[in-house]
């Protein structure tokens, strides 16, 4: 693989990428947000945590229904436990880990 | 987590985060490595693309000759919904210099974003750039060395997804939903737990037709106009 086709490609997705991010500090700045966009915004953290969590529970299959990634959704369980029991993030994810050690230890 | 918000507190704040990023990267060098891309361009991919789904999807397209084009706009797609976090973050900054918000929108990722959201519930809705930095500087740094160690050791530690470090990244994001739907009380519990369902479904109805990292764009932008119109039209 070329040296020169990878470095292109860093650095032109990168490029865009930080355009994605940057743009909108700039035009919140420049611009006061209209009342509906910032109700429509007060969803997102939310919404995307949901988003980025249930994508994980899923394997997708072009065409047809998700399937369910039962690895993940099983040691989820003792995760979304430990986050109610102690609402803390750090014992979520040590507990996670451990259930995901666990489970493979056991061959499921 | 407290309303403290220097660099020390950041600090503090995002450790949690950091078994996810070196879970994850640790991953992401081995299958740079499996697919032939060397360890400087690994460390330059993770501190110039930094972004962990778009750089598996990029290392799995470089290896099969992807035209830059192709990869550009899958980049694209898999990141637009940084967007939709850089601007719910954005007002909260808005009174800082432009060179302190192009920082933290550069280095800010879905967990830093989150960890800042769970923030403003404890800080009577304000955030500063200092306790921002922390965080975001810290999750680069993390995720930079992860990614390098793990394009090192290669195959050496097949044994990596034994140790269940995978699974810290999915952990986190739970624990980062759950704590935002109890200490945001901007609404009610109930509106909450109506638009995780709503997402939710929608996201097996989008992963019918779209790969997952669009779908979550799609069901993001549909569950907030759902939070939205339920909102609007009473109970």
């Amino acid at each position: 693989m070329a040296t020169s086709y990878v470095v292109s490609t860093i650095l032109v997705c990168g490029g865009a990428m930080w355009l994605l991010k940057v743009v909108p500090f700039l035009l919140v700045k420049a611009v006061a947000l209209p009342k509906w966009l910032l109700q429509f915004l007060s969803f997102v953290p939310v919404a995307i945590l949901t988003a980025i969590f249930v994508e994980s529970l899923l394997v997708a299959h072009p065409g047809q229904w998700p399937s369910v990634n039962w690895e993940n959704a099983v040691a989820s369980l003792p995760a979304v436990v430990t986050a109610i029991l102690t609402k803390s993030l750090l014992a979520v994810v040590v507990v996670g880990v451990l259930a995901m050690a666990g489970l493979r230890a056991i061959g499921f | 987590m407290t309303g403290e918000l220097s660099f020390k507190a950041g600090l503090k704040d995002v450790l949690p985060t950091v078994f996810g990023y070196i879970g994850v990267g640790l991953a992401f060098g081995i299958v740079a490595r499996t697919n032939h891309i060397g360890v400087w361009l690994v460390l330059l991919m993770s501190l110039v693309v930094y972004g962990g789904s778009v750089q598996f999807v990029l290392a799995t397209m470089l290896a099969t000759a992807s035209p830059i084009g192709a990869m550009l706009v899958s980049a694209v797609l898999i990141h637009a919904r940084m967007s939709l976090m850089s601007m719910t973050v954005a007002p909260y900054l808005r009174r800082e210099p432009t060179w302190q918000n192009v920082l933290i929108g550069t280095l800010l990722t879905d967990e830093t974003f989150a960890l800042s959201m769970n923030k403003l519930n404890l800080t009577h809705r304000t955030l500063r750039p200092a306790w921002f930095h922390a965080a975001n500087l810290t999750a680069y740094l993390v995720w930079a060395a992860a990614t390098v160690v793990g394009a090192l050791l290669g195959g050496l530690v097949p044994d990596a997804q034994a140790l269940g470090l995978d699974f810290a990244a999915v952990a986190m994001f739970i624990g980062l939903l759950y704590l935002q739907m109890i200490t945001d009380r901007s609404k009610p519990l109930v509106r909450h737990l109506e638009v995780v369902l709503f997402v939710a479904v929608a996201m097996v109805v989008a992963e019918r037709v779209v790969p997952g990292t669009t779908a979550i764009l799609i069901a993001t932008v549909a569950g907030c106009l759902f939070g939205m119109w339920r909102e609007n039209h009473g109970n």
